[in-house]
């Protein structure tokens, strides 16, 4: 008897797992077969590690994006926070600043625009479209004030290191993923702050009158958001050398692209890091695949766009037949 | 009889309709008669609005038969009834607010010349029906400028505009109706009935409903139950027609003694005021005691309670143990263990797509929190389980969404909520609203068995019945203001007086 439970309890994880995600692992899986078909090579692990890689930045911009929508928000600055997040580690190497000082700095820069972003949501009670539309503008915009919209070189060894370098057989920058991925997955779904988080996405009302601190809740998640983002530029800048004034452009719209996949609600209150991590992983295949069939950019843009089509509407009806 | 026949204009012969395996409406009968009013009478959930639904075309009988005017019966659509001369008013207001009363009056029906609306042409027609009716609005005013009572005239004028009225159907009309507005459309009710409109009645205020009828059919859980003209019947017997067995029966007794008026109050309220909604309210509330709040709409109980919740700021001063307590926002209440179970549990109670546990658990989230804000899931679930099993919740498991719960045990889960922050004193707003009878008698028996317990209780209803059925003592209200506190014992007209402010 106790058997018995000992098993069903150890495969019920996943058959949640598929239960819950069955509708896009199968359009991952599809994906990766027809790719693996048509270029032997892209079922290498040297090229998976490179997938990884490459969603790396769109993998974590999505964790923060997935908080942000569980809540029935939006954050539309993020592409300008990963570009300014660069920006700023340049200038302070500039000024002289060293590595731990430097990541500390970019990463409350970060923060500080996410407090922005939540404080005029929450505070003023405007929309947080309009407000993240609003300082997608402004942010972007200060990305090119210290060097007149000309890019800035990063030279620290630290820095370069960590989209170069690998630790016990994996890049850093996979290591980062992982890290983070595991970070929001248990702060969403173990912590009272991740129910918190769901509840107030689910119903603002009702987590109200239940005495929840909605506002407190939305500031931090914004916070949370805006140093999501940071870490992405920093990962971008590191591989790139430098920071670039238009970093990050229209990163937000893969970022949405990822959670909603991954079956994130728009109307708040459902979703899950897990589900993200396989919409990143989607997005990322998709890129990765159509370059090595060197598939003409605009092309991508297409399929993409279908893909995701198709995978929400996958997901959308194999929920519906649940109930 | 021969002549009483033939002026039945709507003929309803057992109608059946299922929604999937759950039957809503079972083998239906109805006779309604050209010039009379005929009220339906039911408890929430007794299944008329799915038979207005099916007259206004919105549903499909699953089987049987309607006759209209001597003709078979079965409209497509709401447009399509109203174009055989059937028209109703719904309770829920469906007018556009940034749209003035003459564009939602005709709306759809605009006068237009090829596409392009004829305004002055629009205003002048609008301007005659609400004239024709006697209503006291401004035909270019926006409708997001009228108080709710003139809404829901504006509502009713929309419905009266059709070509040519057979039969009308008023669906709890006088729900948000002040006195004078009640008046104006008993007026208009009486026209229509000497033009020979039959009209279809559904309302929950029984002086009303014995005032205006000529005939009352009760139905109970989809079914016919009976139809009496008005002289051959009372009220009493109504109500018991009604829920099925005899008043006394459905409001458990109490499970031990009231508590002594000498005993100290757990809360006391004292000049409570916030300025256009209620002023200088004050009374107490000891331990065990369930304290009624009566008072019709727009009298204000909702917002005190809302006020004492910390949900709205008010001046005066609230006690909890002789202490002078601040309240600023629910936080501060369910610190202070007050619980509120709001009036609209989908908007305030509920989060609809989490499941039964979370929502079970929400208010209470500081109980399940181990170091560094994990949760304590096991002990989550074990609470839920606890409660769903001495609340007797209907659910399939603890992970269901609560939404696909009956209105009943969705209920019950609010109350679940309120229950594991352990509460010493628990406001209900309007607990038995859309719930079914037998989920409401359960609801007694748990409040009977929270006052055992001790729990001071805030009971707040537009039932009367209800209140007087529960009550220790009750609290009427009347525009704002607290106009009397009663013993339990006091008699529904006393009640009622108090509630319009006839008494001086």
């Amino acid at each position: 008897m106790s058997d018995e439970k000992h098993v069903s309890s150890a495969q019920k994880p996943i058959a949640k797992l598929l239960r819950q995600y069955g509708g896009i692992l199968v359009s991952l899986v599809i994906l990766c077969i027809i790719f693996s078909v048509m270029n032997p090579r892209f079922m290498t692990v040297a090229n998976l590690m490179n997938v990884l890689q490459q969603i790396a930045v769109i993998a974590i911009a999505a964790f923060g994006m997935t908080w942000v929508i569980l809540l029935g928000e939006i954050d539309l600055s993020i592409g300008s926070i990963i570009a300014v997040a660069g920006m700023a580690a340049a200038q302070a190497f500039l000024a002289g600043f060293g590595f731990m000082p430097t990541l500390l700095l970019t990463l409350l820069a970060g923060a500080a625009m996410g407090l922005a972003n939540g404080a005029l949501t929450a505070k003023l009670g405007l929309p947080s479209f309009i407000v993240t539309v609003a300082t997608m503008g402004i942010f972007r915009g200060l990305v090119s004030l210290p060097t007149n919209g000309a890019p800035a070189m990063i030279e620290d060894p630290t820095w370069i290191a960590i989209g170069a370098e690998s630790f016990v057989g994996l890049p850093i920058i996979i290591w980062i993923v992982v890290v983070l991925f595991v970070f929001n997955h248990v702060l969403l779904s173990k912590t009272t702050f991740g129910r918190r988080a769901y509840l107030t996405g689910g119903n603002r009302e009702a987590a109200i009158y239940s005495g929840i601190k909605v506002d407190r809740v939305k500031i931090t998640i914004f916070m949370i958001s805006g140093i999501m983002a940071a870490i992405s530029g920093i990962l971008l800048s590191s591989r790139l050398y430098s920071a670039q004034t238009n970093a990050g452009t229209s990163y937000e719209l893969d970022a949405i692209a990822a959670a909603v996949l991954g079956g994130t609600s728009l109307a708040g209150g459902v979703g899950t890091m897990i589900g993200t991590l396989i919409g990143a992983l989607i997005i990322g295949v998709m890129n990765n695949g159509m370059n090595m069939l060197s598939v003409p950019y605009f092309y991508q843009l297409i399929v993409k766009g279908l893909v995701i089509l198709l995978a929400v509407w996958l997901d959308v009806r194999s929920k519906r037949a649940k109930q | 009889m021969s002549a009483a026949t033939s002026d039945v204009i709507l003929k309803i012969n057992n109608i059946s309709k299922l929604f999937g395996p759950v039957a809503a409406l079972r083998n239906m009968h109805l006779e309604v008669r050209a010039g009379r009013v005929h009220t339906l009478l039911g408890e929430n959930g007794a299944g008329k609005s799915t038979l207005m639904k099916i007259l206004a075309g919105v549903y499909h009988a699953t089987s049987g038969e309607v006759e209209f005017c001597g003709a078979s019966y079965k409209p497509e659509s709401p447009q399509d009834a109203a174009a055989r001369g059937l028209t109703i008013v719904f309770q829920e207001l469906s007018l556009c607010n940034n749209m003035t009363v003459a564009e939602n009056i005709l709306a759809t029906r605009e006068p237009s010349v090829y596409g392009f609306i004829n305004d002055q042409a629009l205003e002048r027609r609008a301007a005659e029906i609400v004239r024709d009716l006697g209503l006291p609005v401004d035909v270019t005013e926006k409708v997001g400028h009228l108080s709710m009572a003139q809404r829901q005239l504006v509502e009713i004028a929309k419905g009266l505009s059709i070509p040519d009225p057979r039969l009308v159907i008023l669906d709890e009309p006088t729900s948000s109706l002040t006195d004078a507005e009640t008046e104006i459309l008993f007026s208009i009710i009486g026209r229509l009935k000497a033009r020979g409109v039959a009209i279809i009645y559904i309302s929950h205020r029984m002086e009303e409903i014995m005032r205006l009828s000529d005939d009352i059919t009760v139905i109970r859980d989809g079914e016919f139950i009976a139809t009496r003209q008005r002289e051959d019947v009372t009220i009493d017997e109504l109500i018991a027609m009604m829920v099925g067995r005899q008043m006394n029966e459905i409001y458990p007794p109490r499970l031990s003694a009231a508590p002594a008026a000498s005993e100290a109050p757990i809360l006391s309220v004292e000049g409570l005021s916030r300025h256009g909604e209620f002023q200088d309210v004050s009374f107490d509330v000891r331990k065990g005691e369930i304290l009624g709040f009566f008072g019709l709409i727009g009298s204000g109980r909702s917002e005190v309670m809302n006020a004492l919740f910390g949900m709205k700021a008010a001046t005066g001063s609230i006690r909890i143990d002789g202490e002078a307590a601040t309240i600023t926002s629910p936080v501060d209440a369910i610190g202070r263990r007050i619980a509120f179970v709001t009036e609209n549990r989908k908007e305030e109670g509920l989060v609809l797509a989490h499941s039964v546990e979370w929502n079970i658990s929400m208010a209470a989230l500081g109980r399940f929190a181990a170091s560094l804000g994990f949760m304590r899931k096991r002990q989550e679930r074990k609470a839920a389980k606890e409660e769903v099993g001495r609340l007797t919740i209907k659910t399939a498991s603890v992970d269901t969404p609560v939404g696909s719960l009956s209105g009943g045990n969705q209920q019950k889960a609010v109350l679940a909520k309120w229950l594991l922050t352990q509460p010493r004193i628990l406001i209900l707003d309007e607990p038995t609203r859309g719930v079914d009878v037998g989920a409401k008698f359960e609801i007694y028996k748990i409040i009977r068995q929270l006052a055992a317990e001790g729990t001071a209780i805030l009971l707040v209803s537009s039932e009367l019945p209800e209140v007087l059925g529960m009550s220790d003592r009750l609290v009427v209200m009347h525009e704002g203001r607290l106009s009397a506190t009663l013993p339990g014992g006091a008699t529904p007209e006393a009640v009622m007086a108090h509630a319009t402010g006839i008494t001086s």
